[in-house]
């Protein structure tokens, strides 16, 4: 039976038109999948800042005192500093100094924390409870009392409104990030030291107030509260000091020969698929590397900012290297064609005409590499800086950490309660100087940014 | 005089030695009133450069023999029944000492006679060393000046020699990523040799038993150092890593070029770059405290025990992390298809979606491969999310939700803290690099290679 010429060309279009139903279903689900992996992507990303915002943003105000200490004379026997007198041999000096310094280590700073606590309790506290009264102030805020005083001995025998930083279970108490209901044996803090903060919480001696410690002060073990990045800090400025003085002028330099003056054969091929793949090379085979040579073989001091900034610089000198010769190559020959033809040598070509030029790629590509090895930490655990120092360094020479080995360190810290949100807020530091250093990259090349 | 402050005065005397140059070469064109043949600068550098590198290159001889003769020298000096007494090792340390002694330090145990005496002898000897090496760089330096202004003249090809000292050094900076290969291997191989004294290669490369233990456990017994539950946990991790970023990464970057409006790709771009520039240890945070705990409780919900530290806890964070690396090599890749092929696809009717999965990606699936291989190896070579977020546990077992542990985990473990290269507990570090590195090597060769082709065929 055959149909008509109509009822065949009816079936052929309701096949198409099925056919194309289908098909552009198909197109929109495609398209769908598309946008839901970009929405998928973003939200992943958009989840990751906003829980270490969320928890790291609090941690930039802690639990803080503010106290009368009284300045008692009877406390603080204590001589003038010696200045050195004319006619006075450098040892005797010295030994007054520090017969002095003695004099200063024998004061006891901590007695007037505890008289000024007293009196803003409003009652005696019995010698049995010290503890509990000490363990509301950070261990080492005796210390920046001290300093306070050495700086401007005048005080002496006045009342001096102090900020005092509460201690780091003190702030996770208040902060409610410990559980209240969990039993006295599994608190950090005696009941009496919970009471009393909370009292003094609600009369508004103890208060969330801003606190620079994070900034200004060195990692401390003793004192949770008042451990900050300034050493890390330092450390990874040292490095990237470093990175920058070597990896930059040495990764321009290399690309700028093989782009322009490497004869095209099997050396120069092999020097480029080896910096391709250099580039590649996991982070932490550099950090064996520097242990290897920079450590043992050529004796540099362990935890140094010198072998990581040579670390780093081997790092970061490939990712420079392909952004150079990224940038040269972008440079049209009709440059180079012209300032030959008129009689200009290959490196006056070079130097005078395509490098300025192509100057705003190269020095995006390195902020951008440097940025990289700011970020970088296993390396660095190879070559010992994950050690705990306590100082703020120097000198490249001298022992350090580095902002993201700092973030490892406190990760680890036993004092969960408090050292999340710190670590945290040390994220928060880190990816504030890298995301500008990525923003100024991206608004130079922006800027500068030249079609040919 | 201290080495920095002698590098300084040299560059002082070199900006003169530049200044001389130029002042010399302009009075020769004016006298004579001829062409000269390169500009003044060229005449002034040639001098300068004339006046720093011979002294430059004596400074660095220098300081590469200078210690060792001293030591030498102070060997000399010393009684010989001593020398005779102490073997090399016991001489190398009183060196050291007397050295210490020599800058002004103190030395454990108090100092010896012998070694104070030995200390002022290094202590007159370096004295006498630097007035040496300060001399002969002045005598080199105005050698070098005054040869070089003599030279100048009309004829002196003074550009074309500062022009090959130019390329001449360009070319040895680019020399400096092959050492650091070069570097890379030697001191692998030559630690992992050491460490396959201890241990034969077959029980490293087949022993399915981790288990280092350390010299402080008081056993004599050297453990087990098999790398296969190591491998197992890397590819785990890695493949887990993989399955999340290479769905997610492709979709966005086929959106991305061949769907997204301008203005989209102008600011999703931007983003998905500064993603790419967070450290990892970031993510390793990230994965610690959000993704593991959720994942965890995901599981009770479901009725699985996943453990907060797991191969998926580290393999998903992992993965987030090369998403947008794989997307914007994709793209990059998808974007060089040309737009020929997608016109033929979509004159035969055929529907956007359909011109990209059967002619776009067909056609860009060997630079697409290559991109996956990238970041298969960066994954293999991940450190801190897998040190944070896999757990630690060298154990040959199938269970994603389990802890595992992977070489690069192993080789941070194994040498933190310890700079002690003699135990095969800390060299074990270094035949796993190598490993590590020949894994990476192979993979980013191919990869590298396969790119390549991809990019000819379509230029």
């Amino acid at each position: 039976m055959s149909m008509t010429i109509e009822q065949r060309r009816q079936h052929r279009l309701s096949t198409i038109e099925k056919s194309l139903a289908r098909r552009h279903s198909k197109e929109k689900r495609f398209r769908f999948m598309g946008l839901a992996a970009i929405v998928t992507g973003m939200t992943l990303v958009a989840i990751l800042f906003a829980s270490i915002l969320m928890r790291g943003v609090p941690a930039f105000w802690q639990a803080t005192f503010t106290l009368e200490v009284y300045m008692d004379p009877e406390v603080i026997q204590l001589d003038a500093r010696p200045v050195r007198q004319s006619g006075e041999s450098q040892a005797d000096f010295e030994t007054r100094l520090q017969s002095w310094q003695t004099q200063v280590g024998l004061v006891n700073w901590q007695s007037l924390l505890d008289s000024a606590l007293e009196h803003a309790l409003g009652e005696e506290v019995e010698s049995r409870q010290l503890r509990d009264l000490r363990a509301l102030i950070a261990s080492n805020e005796r210390f920046a009392l001290r300093d306070r005083f050495l700086a401007d001995p005048n005080l002496l025998g006045q009342r001096v409104e102090t900020k005092l930083l509460a201690d780091a279970n003190v702030d996770v108490w208040l902060k409610g990030n410990i559980d209240r209901n969990l039993p006295d044996a599994r608190q950090q803090l005696s009941p009496q030291t919970r009471a009393w903060a909370d009292r003094l919480y609600a009369e508004g001696v103890i208060q969330n107030a801003f606190s620079t410690s994070l900034f200004l002060n060195s990692d401390s073990r003793s004192s949770a509260a008042s451990a900050g990045l300034a050493g890390a800090f330092m450390g990874s400025l040292f490095m990237m000091l470093i990175v920058i003085l070597l990896s930059v002028p040495l990764g321009v330099a290399s690309a700028i020969y093989l782009e322009e003056f490497a004869p095209k054969n099997r050396i120069t091929d092999l020097i480029e698929i080896n910096i391709n793949n250099l580039a590649a090379v996991p982070s932490i085979v550099f950090g064996l590397l520097g242990a290897s040579i920079f450590i043992g073989y050529l004796g540099l001091p362990i935890s140094a900012p010198l072998v990581g900034g040579l670390v780093l610089t081997l790092m970061t000198l490939p990712t420079i290297i392909i952004a150079t010769r990224a940038s040269l190559r972008s440079i049209p020959p009709s440059v180079r064609q012209a300032a030959l033809g008129i009689g200009a040598s290959r490196v006056q070509t070079v130097f005078h005409h395509v490098l300025p030029l192509a100057l705003p790629g190269i020095l995006t590509g390195s902020i951008l590499g440097v940025a990289q090895a700011l970020g970088e930490t296993a390396p660095l655990l190879l070559i010992g800086m994950n050690a705990f120092v306590a100082n703020v360094p120097g000198t490249p020479l001298d022992q350090s950490t580095a902002l993201p080995v700092q973030i490892y360190l406190w990760q680890g810290n036993e004092l969960r309660n408090f050292f999340e949100a710190r670590t945290s807020a040390a994220i928060i530091v880190l990816l504030a100087l890298m995301l500008s250093l990525n923003a100024l990259a991206i608004w130079l090349r922006k800027k500068f940014e030249t079609r040919w | 005089m201290s080495n920095l402050a002698l590098l300084a005065l040299l560059l002082v005397v070199m900006a003169l030695a530049y200044q001389l140059g130029l002042t010399r070469s302009r009075a020769v064109a004016a006298n004579r009133d001829v062409r000269m043949h390169s500009r003044p600068g060229y005449y002034g550098v040639l001098v300068a450069l004339w006046c720093g590198l011979p002294a430059l290159a004596l400074f660095v001889l220098w300081s590469l023999l200078a210690p060792q003769l001293i030591d030498a020298l102070v060997t000399q000096q010393l009684p010989p029944e001593l020398v005779a007494s102490l073997s090399q090792r016991e001489l190398d340390v009183f060196l050291r000492r007397a050295a210490t002694l020599a800058a002004g330090g103190s030395v454990a145990g108090g100092a010896s006679p012998e070694e104070l005496t030995a200390a002022a002898y290094i202590n007159r000897l370096s004295t006498l060393e630097n007035l040496i090496l300060v001399a002969l760089m002045a005598v080199f330096a105005v050698a070098g000046l005054v040869y070089a202004r003599r030279r100048i003249s009309p004829r002196l090809r003074a550009r074309n020699q500062v022009e090959r000292v130019i390329t001449f050094a360009l070319a040895s900076s680019s020399a400096i990523a092959i050492c650091t290969t070069v570097g890379i291997v030697l001191s692998m191989l030559g630690e992992a040799i050491k460490f396959f004294t201890f241990i034969s290669p077959a029980e490293f490369f087949f022993g399915t038993t981790w288990n280092p233990r350390f010299s402080s456990s008081g056993s004599s017994a050297q453990g087990e150092f098999g790398l296969l539950p190591l491998l197992w946990g890397t590819l785990m991790v890695s493949a887990i890593a993989l399955l999340v970023a290479i769905p997610v990464g492709l979709m966005t970057a086929i959106y991305m070029a061949e769907y997204a409006p301008a203005w989209l790709r102008n600011v999703a771009k931007p983003i998905i770059e500064i993603l790419a520039g967070i450290p990892t240890i970031v993510y390793g945070f990230f994965a610690l405290i959000v993704i593991g705990p959720f994942l965890s409780s995901l599981g009770d919900l479901i009725g699985i025990n996943i453990r907060t530290t797991s191969a998926l806890t580290a393999g998903l964070v992992m993965g987030i992390m090369i998403i947008p690396f794989v997307s914007s090599l994709s793209d990059d890749i998808i974007t060089q298809v040309p737009k020929s092929l997608r016109d033929g696809a979509l004159g035969l009717g055929a529907t956007k979606s359909e011109t990209i999965r059967q002619v776009v990606l067909p056609a860009a699936l060997p630079g697409i491969v290559g991109a996956f291989l990238l970041a298969a190896s960066r994954a293999i070579g991940e450190t801190m999310i897998v040190v944070l977020a896999a757990g630690n546990n060298p154990v040959l077992h199938a269970n994603p939700f389990e802890a595992v542990s992977t070489i690069t985990v192993t080789i941070v473990n194994q040498l933190t803290g310890d700079m002690d290269f003699a135990s095969p507990q800390s060299l074990v570090a270094f035949a796993l690099g190598l490993t590590l590195f020949v894994i990476t090597l192979c993979l980013n060769v191919i990869a590298l290679v396969v790119v390549r082709k991809y990019r000819q065929q379509y230029e």
